[in-house]
């Protein structure tokens, strides 16, 4: 028998970072909101405290801060003709779980996109013609512009503490910071991170290359402060356990840290850990959503009545909701209609290990997620895509979250996996390497989609989402022509050797081995409803009182990491809620 | 975290019983069953070896035999077996990690290109064990009755780079599996903190220059000139 629970303004799917930002935006309009959360209830004290943080055996390998795929998952294969399998072991991509979510085990990069990213398919389009673009890429203009993001780019890096140096303010080039940046209203709410020795050696590599060098945007505070809310950050003591683990020093910005401290007070929210929603409930028309249902701690079921449903689960999660409560068509690749789990993309990345002799102390161990050097000399307008042969650039970066030998060692090439020779490597090589790593952007293409699954069900009973995805020529032309790139740099700081290898012509999607958690796409916001699932403003087509706040909404994914692009829109989409669609509920566009 | 309080309470004499090990033959060793004293006032108990619990006394012999050949104890510095790393893997396959409680178990189990992962039934802890028996039945059909542990150093390490190769027919389960997670466990265990029964006395963290759980280093981060100089510290706040 289902409970029914008293019908609030709002419910939110989701306590990460999207969830925290619109249960803030929607609470200070006077909105009452309820916030489901499927995992725990978790915040720096006792779940992130010290010393039991720095355990590699609980962060890395029994992923304590991550979502378990016991009961949750996805089924992947690479192309519509396969049969998909399940994401047994986590590899590729590591979501969250708990209040928090994603947001607490992030390393804390945090950029803005580019003006000219946000107009991809249009700026190509002109740039080199219209057949320039592949068959079968779907790559779409955001139906947003850089300008009218600006102010959420900006507020979400105040309330993160973003340490970095601005390369363009109102126009004007500010040394130090990345010249090719959209223009800002003002500079970082902090200043960069102090260098450690790889970040220091990507100044001198870049500028041997020509390029323009900067501090990385990061979430990870470089000094004492208070975010717009009153919330306290510390500075980052690069204690070494950031990505994938949750912040010992209040210093990576997290929902827990510099949001829900505020929502916690608040008489019109109240937080429901372990509630697992299992779908959006709809009228009898389908037109309009009337609630959740979920699943409390001892799995009875509740349903949640509210006016707005606001999903800000992981962005594999909302496509995942979508599909199961019937909110939009969903995709079909082989008509091309429908649009929920239409342009799944992800991000290209490869990585360069530089060793060096025992003079050279780049201690590994030191380490701060977010801080680091990159360059945006081959990204956005930058990169000449009629030279380099492919669609989308990227950055190349210097970053150091914080090495541990449980979670690996890198070794020169031919050293054996194992006895004396690999003992003499590990010890040669822990305190004296660093890596650099290329970030690229990655298309979106007719065949890469997201589904459900036709046989693999989660604990619930629920079909596991499916995952259709492989490389395609365009992103295996970029990874060996950045890699190249960042080979070429690493060459001029001679090392004793590096190992790192592009993505082999042919090469398949590998979901074995850590990527990068960037999975996009699926539910995206676009100009026309017929192949976008979300309007300008993240808001369902189908279902008006339905928005789905995350990466989602990309319709395709850049060379930088999402979580700044996130924070942006799930503030602009709260604005117009706010101001719009309170006033008049119903399809904002 | 309850698993690794309830390790610090045992751990001690846990450490004290496994030292005596690397100082007597590996096989003595695998046959003494002898009685764990236990509780705090063990410091004056004689010195015994870890008691396998989840093990049969082959599987110990050949995990001991198999750390010994992956991580020997050499110039460059002490050995899995030293450290106590077969300890480790045995009391970390009596976790719910082991039994897979953070894998996706759910069939149809489907066989599937290597860049999707390990698509079979069992969870880690039934991987090693299924594993063990099969490289001993191996064995035994191709050295004469012979299991792992009877056979020379150079044998043993012949038969794991075959594995690791994938070369080694094994019925139940791939051999390259096989190997791939028994070297994973066996690095975690020389590598992860000593709370959890391998690492002894910090040992790997010293040989590699890793300061373990200090997780501050704020005022190293842009020295350049000399190498960090502070030992390790452990979850339980011993430094090394």
């Amino acid at each position: 028998m289902t409970t029914v629970k008293p019908k609030v303004d709002v419910v939110i799917v989701g306590m990460g970072w999207t969830g925290a930002i619109m249960a803030k935006q929607m609470t200070d309009a006077g909105l009452t909101v309820v916030a489901l959360e499927r995992g725990a209830d978790r915040d720096t004290q006792p779940d992130f405290a010290y010393p039991k943080v720095a355990d590699e055996l609980e962060g890395s390998v029994h992923r304590k801060f991550l979502q378990s795929l016991s009961q949750e998952t996805v089924t992947i294969r690479h192309n519509p003709a396969d049969v998909a399998v399940p994401y047994r072991q986590m590899g590729s991509f590591k979501p969250g779980t708990g209040v928090g979510g994603a947001g607490t085990h992030w390393s804390g990069c945090h950029f803005r996109a580019l003006p000219e990213d946000l107009k991809l398919r249009s700026t190509v389009e002109k740039r080199y013609g219209r057949r320039f673009v592949p068959d079968g890429m779907t790559i779409a203009d955001f139906p947003v512009t850089y300008e009218e993001l600006e102010p959420h780019f900006d507020h979400f890096e105040y309330v993160c503490g973003t340490s970095g140096k601005a390369g363009v303010i109102n126009g004007v080039i500010q040394e130090g910071g990345n010249p090719f940046e959209g223009s800002r209203n003002r500079d970082y709410a902090l200043p960069p991170n102090p260098n450690y020795l790889g970040a220091e050696q990507f100044y001198t590599g870049a500028r041997n290359m020509g390029w323009h060098p900067y501090p990385i945007p990061a979430s990870n505070a470089s000094r004492p402060y208070v975010n717009p809310y009153g919330c306290q950050m510390g500075p980052c003591n690069f204690c070494g356990f950031c990505s994938d683990y949750g912040c010992i020093n209040y210093s990576k910005a997290s929902p827990n840290i510099c949001i829900i401290p505020v929502l916690r007070q608040r008489k019109g929210f109240e937080l429901r850990a372990n509630a697992h929603v299992q779908k959006i409930n709809l009228d009898a028309a389908g037109k309009r959503a009337t609630g959740v249902t979920y699943l409390d701690a001892q799995g009875r079921e509740i349903e949640q009545p509210a006016d707005l449903v606001l999903l800000c689960a992981f962005s594999l999660y909302n496509v995942h909701l979508m599909l199961l409560s019937g909110i939009g068509t969903a995709y079909d690749p082989n008509t091309g209609l429908g649009t929920v789990g239409r342009n799944y993309s992800y991000q290209n990345l490869n990585r360069v290990t530089l060793f060096f002799d025992k003079s050279v102390q780049a201690n590994a161990f030191i380490g701060n997620g977010g801080a680091g050097t990159t360059m945006d000399d081959l990204n956005g307008n930058q990169l000449d895509a009629a030279k380099s042969g492919f669609v989308g650039g990227g950055i190349i970066w210097a970053r150091q979250p914080g090495a541990g030998p449980v979670r690996g060692i890198s070794v020169p090439r031919g050293t054996p996996n194992w006895g004396t020779k690999w003992k003499q490597a590990i010890t040669d090589s822990f305190r004296h390497s660093f890596y650099f790593e290329v970030q690229g952007a990655c298309m979106s293409y007719r065949q890469n989609y997201l589904s459900l699954d036709p046989t693999y069900r989660d604990g619930f009973g629920r079909p596991l989402l499916r995952m259709t995805f492989d490389w395609n020529e365009n992103e295996i032309k970029a990874s060996q022509f950045l890699v190249s790139k960042a080979q070429e740099m690493s060459r001029t700081l001679n090392p004793l050797s590096m190992v790192g290898d592009a993505k082999k012509s042919g090469s398949h999607y590998d979901v074995t081995q850590y990527q990068s958690t960037h999975t996009c796409g699926g539910a995206i916001m676009g100009a026309d409803p017929t192949s976008s699932a979300l309007n300008r403003y993240l808001q369902s087509w189908d279902v008006s009182n339905v928005f789905a706040i995350g990466a989602n909404a990309f319709p395709q994914n850049n060379g930088y990491n999402p979580t700044g692009m996130v924070g942006a829109l799930a503030y602009w989409s709260a604005k117009a809620i706010r101001e719009n669609y309170l006033k008049n509920p119903g399809p904002l566009a | 975290m309850s698993e690794l309080e309830d390790d610090s309470s045992t751990s001690p004499s846990r450490r004290r019983f496994f030292q005596s090990l690397s100082l007597i033959p590996v096989a003595a060793a695998l046959g003494s069953c002898g009685e764990h004293s236990g509780g705090r006032t063990a410091a004056t108990a004689a010195e015994k070896p870890y008691e396998p619990a989840f093990f049969t006394p082959d599987e110990w012999a050949f995990v001991v035999a198999a750390c010994d050949r992956l991580i020997p104890a050499d110039e460059v510095g002490p050995g899995a077996v030293d450290l106590g790393v077969p300890e480790f893997l045995d009391r970390h396959m009596q976790t719910p990690y082991a039994s897979g409680a953070i894998w996706y178990m759910q069939g149809p189990f489907l066989e599937a290109a290597p860049e999707f992962g390990y698509q079979g039934r069992l969870p880690l802890r039934e991987i090693l064990r299924v594993g063990i028996a099969e490289m001993d039945t191996h064995c035994r059909k191709a050295f004469d009755g012979k299991a792992f542990v009877q056979l020379a150093g150079a044998e043993q390490e012949s038969l794991l780079e075959a594995a690791q190769a994938g070369s080694l027919q094994f019925e139940a389960i791939s051999s390259k599996l096989f190997f791939a997670y028994l070297l994973g466990e066996v690095r975690n265990g020389y590598f992860a903190d000593p709370a959890y029964g391998g690492n002894k006395g910090m040992g790997s963290w010293k040989m590699i220059g890793y300061p373990g759980a200090r997780a501050d280093y704020m005022d190293w981060v842009t020295v350049r000139d000399k190498p960090y100089p502070l030992p390790p510290v452990d979850l339980a706040g011993k430094r090394g």
